[in-house]
């Protein structure tokens, strides 16, 4: 038994919008395995829900002309991880949210709600920083686009101001095109847990040399964070064994893990090296996944 | 032996309603009207309630009353689920009532909302207010147990129970200063929790006759019967207790835990029904755990390897209440006499300590786990120490058949671990990859590794061991068999019928067993628990099933004019000995049984039966893993557990046990451990995001092997099985991390940031 108030269940992003306005209290719900926790936990008491569950116009993914990839907020993990679109360009996107609990858990939880909710230990986070996804935010009176990167604020904190919703998510072109990368997750076990340490790299070859790479983390921060120092590190090296293992060691100079009872400083910062060296040293080889 | 139902694979009686949901659990049978309560509890770790303010609580809307320790009828209660003692100095500590003014750990019951709905209950206790005055509060056993320490218990310096024994026929100091060498280890086990699949559940209503009816999910309704008596002081016959099915217990649910909670609620409330249904975060934390455990052990060695002396002292955390008292860390002290007997002494002093932790009572194998992993890991130290193949070391040592234990006066009779042994050597290729995994450098690298233990079946001669069975053969020849004996998931109710088939000479279809238990028809049986239910309960069917065919064949002798001594049963048929000529139906006697004008008494029996013997089972585990020495991951190539388990009743229920003990033996060895904030005593990781109990994808293949001796104190060869699974994996998987790496991880769990720290320390990673 959960402790709302009341539950509006809205078919158009419009209506939505209008709930949302009416009532500007009251919290986005889409399948609810993220707010009803909270809920259950006694963190929102009382909550007045919005339900976009039925919109569907936000379940889709599209192409556009120019190449751009769009996600709509609704799509769920398993949808992402089958979608031809998304196996086709962004792989290591669909396989990261594969990562993400259990089967019940994909078949029901939202890429839209996995990034609302803030956690740095989303298991599509770390990838979309990496993609530079652009968030589309609509409110009754305003739609701007803000990238990821800025959308997170803090711990469980994000840029939604009261009103708006999580319309659409692009993946630019230039983004993705060219690239291969994978995500890897480390955490104590092998599904139904979250992250010690999220790990994305994505990278852009000519032959040997690493043309352009990016690299970001889920638990080395209170957000999901880009690497800005590794990644100015790892442009025109050459893939050796070697430089896998110093650009890892980069890496620690842009993030900040946490002690905790969870993980330890560190053991975090160790992950956070071995992770970054293997999936360099895997894509380097022919593995992981690629934008075909 | 040759059987005809015993050890064959026969379907669960319950498989078709579990799949497919007709099984009626505690929550599927509540009565109209049922009040729901939610429990406050203390959000301090140790201290005094000095005064609850429960008046906007009560004002609440769907709120009907709020109970608190000033104003409820609740005595002091035991809660372990052991036999009453008539001797008053060996009863269990009464020190429980159903709600507490006195607070021993982060979660003690303070007071509790009764509400018209669960929803309700829990809005009504965020607004009953609580003021406490804090004690300073131990979570660790040695800290309890210092000078000056806050004694959580009046008069017990800490101590719940204290016990010490020296055995052998050479003083213990002697005994050491003959040894070649000696060894000791300081090992330590963490608490675990049952996680069983249903949480602790019960509801309580009295019926118009006046009597209060318990429905519960227990192991042990004849027990629960008996200490709700002793908590609201009420006549035991006054009280019914009925066991629905039950998901899982481990032990956890051989603690009386909500029913005298439960009893006084309904008493409250004029006899509506109320129900209590744990959150699993309560659950978790609030209710039992494993004993976490530090073992200061000492071997004395000849130079050949014999063991010539041991000692061990350990100190078990017992948390913040007896429940199961000293019953545990004694039955450890038992255990490590027994399966390394020394050959000139051995001593040992064992301590259970209260401490501001949750209660740690029974799970699965009570304390067996606990030394098993102490005692295997040592052994693998000492073999490495002294560069002797650790196969060859366990078999100098370990116990041998007719061995005559001087602590229980137990003779063993059979004994398969030396075959045990030879099965894992010839699994792991023991010989080749010892040679083959020496000496590894890499990131990656592989080991082999095994441990072995003894486990008694059942109590005896620590407690009395008694079980009850009723047979009623029905019109068509079918039989309605009853039990006091439990079934809680494991298959009681499968082999029991399986027996009485066996033992009868019936089809195995033709047994009905009653999973409720209910005390007011079950015959008296102090439940499951100590894998005693098949060696106990099934001396019981046995001996009710030899009365009902005996009156069978006297009544076929009868009927058919025979010789009752030339008559046998066959597969529902009544036979000639001498050359199974089927002579008539087992259903046409007890037909006639009904309904015979003249001779009518139906064929029936009720039956108890004591134990006074002790078959000891034995069993091991062989491991080879490979370890991902930069992250402290271990995975499986290889893992089988083997048992001796005497005669086993049925492959594939004993195998699913098996495969049960092996995955709570994972989480044991890898990834579970119960954390609490050292600061404030609050536990950190009650949910299972964070309580880590591994899941399938966590989970290898899981090979499982049985060398089955016929042990002639078991009513069909058998000893016990349901908790010894759980025994031995975690302990073979460490002596592989030790034969992989060369580390001695004396800790559990090894846990990847555990390994790693390990791996640093001993300089086998270089690492920034």
């Amino acid at each position: 038994m959960y402790d709302i108030s009341t539950y509006e269940e809205a078919t158009t992003i419009q209506e939505a919008l209008q709930y949302l306005k009416e009532n500007p209290s009251s919290k986005v719900i889409a399948a609810g395995s993220d707010v009803l926790i909270k809920i259950r936990e006694g963190k929102m008491a009382g909550a007045s829900l919005v339900s976009i569950i039925k919109i569907e116009e936000l379940k889709k993914i599209e192409k556009d002309k120019d190449g751009n990839i769009h996600i709509g907020p609704l799509v769920n993990f398993t949808q992402l991880e089958e979608d031809p679109i998304i196996r086709e360009h962004l792989p290591y996107l669909g396989q990261g949210g594969g990562t993400m609990g259990g089967p019940q858990l994909r078949n029901i939880a939202s890429i839209g709600g996995n990034i609302c909710n803030g956690a740095t230990s989303a298991d599509s986070g770390s990838t979309l920083v990496c993609l530079n996804a652009q968030l589309t935010l609509t409110s009754l009176d305003l739609e701007r686009v803000v990238p990821i990167g800025e959308f997170y604020t803090g711990p469980g904190r994000v840029d939604l101001k009261a009103g708006e919703l999580l319309t659409d998510i692009v993946i630019l072109r230039q983004d993705y095109e060219g690239y291969v990368g994978k995500y890897t997750k480390f955490a104590q076990r092998k599904s139904m847990d979250i992250a010690t340490i999220g790990c994305a790299v994505m990278m852009k070859l000519q032959g040997r040399v690493i043309e352009d790479f990016r690299l970001a983390y889920g638990v080395a921060a209170p957000t999901p964070v880009r690497c800005p120092v590794a990644e100015a590190y790892a442009k025109g090296l050459t893939l050796t064994k070697e430089n896998a293992r110093a650009i890892g060691e980069k890496a620690l100079e842009d993030v900040s893990p946490r002690d905790s009872w969870r993980g330890s400083k560190a053991y975090r910062e160790q992950l956070i090296k071995v992770l970054a060296e293997r999936a360099i040293w895997e894509l380097a080889n022919g593995g992981g996944e690629q934008d075909a | 032996m040759e059987f005809t139902t015993i050890g064959k694979s026969v379907v669960r009686k319950d498989a078709a309603a579990k799949v497919t949901g007709k099984a009626k659990y505690t929550r599927d049978m509540e009565p109209k009207n049922m009040l729901h309560a939610k429990v406050l509890r203390s959000t301090i770790t140790h201290g005094i309630v000095k005064h609850i303010d429960t008046s906007k609580a009560e004002a609440m809307e769907g709120v009907l009353k709020v109970l608190t320790p000033f104003n409820i009828p609740s005595g002091n209660f035991p809660t372990a689920g052991h036999p009453f003692s008539l001797d008053p100095a060996h009863q269990d500590i009464a020190d429980r009532k159903a709600l507490t003014d006195r607070v021993r750990f982060y979660g003690d019951e303070v007071a509790a909302v009764i509400a018209v709905d669960e929803l309700t209950a829990r809005k009504a206790l965020k607004l009953i207010d609580v003021v406490y005055e804090e004690l300073p509060f131990y979570l660790d056993a040695e800290e309890a147990l210092k000078e000056g320490a806050v004694e959580i218990h009046e008069g017990s310096k800490n101590i719940t129970g204290h016990n010490t024994y020296t055995v052998g026929d050479v003083d213990i100091r002697d005994a050491f200063a003959q040894a070649d060498y000696i060894f000791e280890d300081v090992l330590e086990v963490q608490p675990v929790q049952h996680v069983q699949m249903e949480n602790h559940v019960a509801y309580a209503y009295i019926e118009g006759n006046g009597r209060l009816v318990i429905v519960s999910s227990t192991q042990i309704p004849h027990i629960a019967r008996r200490v709700v008596s002793q908590a609201l002081n009420m006549p035991i016959s006054n009280i019914r207790v009925i066991k629905p099915i039950i998901g899982g217990g481990f032990g956890n649910k051989q603690d009386v835990v909500v029913e005298p909670l439960v009893a006084v609620m309904t008493v409250m409330m004029n006899g509506q029904p109320v129900m209590y249904d744990m959150d699993r975060e309560e659950n978790i934390s609030c209710t039992r755990t494993r004993h976490g455990v530090r073992f200061y052990m000492k071997t004395g060695v000849r130079k050949d390897g014999r063991f010539l002396a041991k000692e061990l002292r350990a100190y078990g955390n017992g948390g913040a209440y007896a429940a199961h008292g000293h019953s545990i860390i004694g039955k450890i002290g038992g255990n490590f006499y027994r399966t390394y007997p020394a050959e000139l002494a051995t001593k040992y002093e064992g301590f259970t300590v209260y401490t501001n932790c949750s209660v740690a009572a029974a799970m699965r194998a009570y304390g067996i786990p606990q030394i098993a992993f102490a005692t295997e890991a040592h052994v693998d130290n000492i073999a490495k120490e002294m560069n002797i193949d650790p196969i060859k070391l366990r078999e100098m040592n370990m116990v041998k058949e007719g061995f005559k234990d001087k602590l229980s006066g137990v003779t063993i009779n059979t004994c398969g671990l030396p075959d045990i042994v030879k099965k894992a050597k010839e699994y792991l290729h023991w010989d080749e990859k010892i040679k083959e995994y020496a000496n590894q450098t890499g990131e990656i690298r592989r080991g082999v590794g095994m441990a072995i233990f003894s486990y008694p079946t059942a109590t005896w001669p620590v407690a009395l061991e008694i079980g009850g069975a009723r047979i009623v053969m029905n019109q068509d020849g079918g039989v309605q068999l009853q039990m006091g004996a439990t079934e809680i998931g494991q298959g009681a109710a499968t082999v029991f019928s399986q027996m009485a088939a066996e033992t009868i000479g019936i089809p195995y279809e033709k047994v009905n067993f009653e999973e409720f238990t209910d005390t007011d028809i079950a015959p008296f049986d102090t439940g499951a628990y100590a894998s005693r239910q098949s060696y106990v309960g099934g001396k019981a069917v046995k001996k009710a099933a030899l009365e009902v065919k005996d009156k069978l064949l006297t009544r076929a002798s009868v009927l058919l004019s025979l010789e009752k001594g030339d008559l046998d049963t066959q597969d529902g048929q009544i036979i000639r000995k001498d050359n199974g000529q089927q002579v008539a139906s087992v259903a046409d006697i007890a037909l006639d049984s009904y309904y015979n004008y003249h001779t009518a008494d139906t064929i029936a029996a009720d039956v108890t039966a004591t134990v006074e013997t002790n078959g000891i089972a034995f069993g091991g585990s062989a491991a080879e893993i490979e370890i991902d020495m930069r992250t402290g991951r271990i995975e499986f190539l290889k893992l089988i557990n083997i048992h001796d388990s005497g005669t086993i009743l049925n492959h594939m229920l004993a195998e699913g046990q098996v495969h049960g003990g092996m995955s709570m033996s994972l989480g044991y060895a890898l990834s579970e451990v119960m954390l609490y904030d050292q600061k404030t005593g609050k536990p950190l990781n009650n949910n299972l995001l964070d309580y880590k109990l591994p899941t399938l994808m966590d989970t290898p293949s899981l090979d499982v092997s049985f060398v089955e001796p016929y042990e002639p104190t078991g009513p069909y060869g058998n000893k016990a099985l349901g908790e010894p699974p759980t025994v031995p994996t975690a302990a073979a998987i460490r002596n592989a991390v030790l034969q992989a790496t060369g580390v001695k991880v004396n800790v559990l769990p090894m846990n990847p940031q555990t390994l790693f720290e390990h791996f640093l320390d001993a300089g086998l990673i270089e690492e920034a």
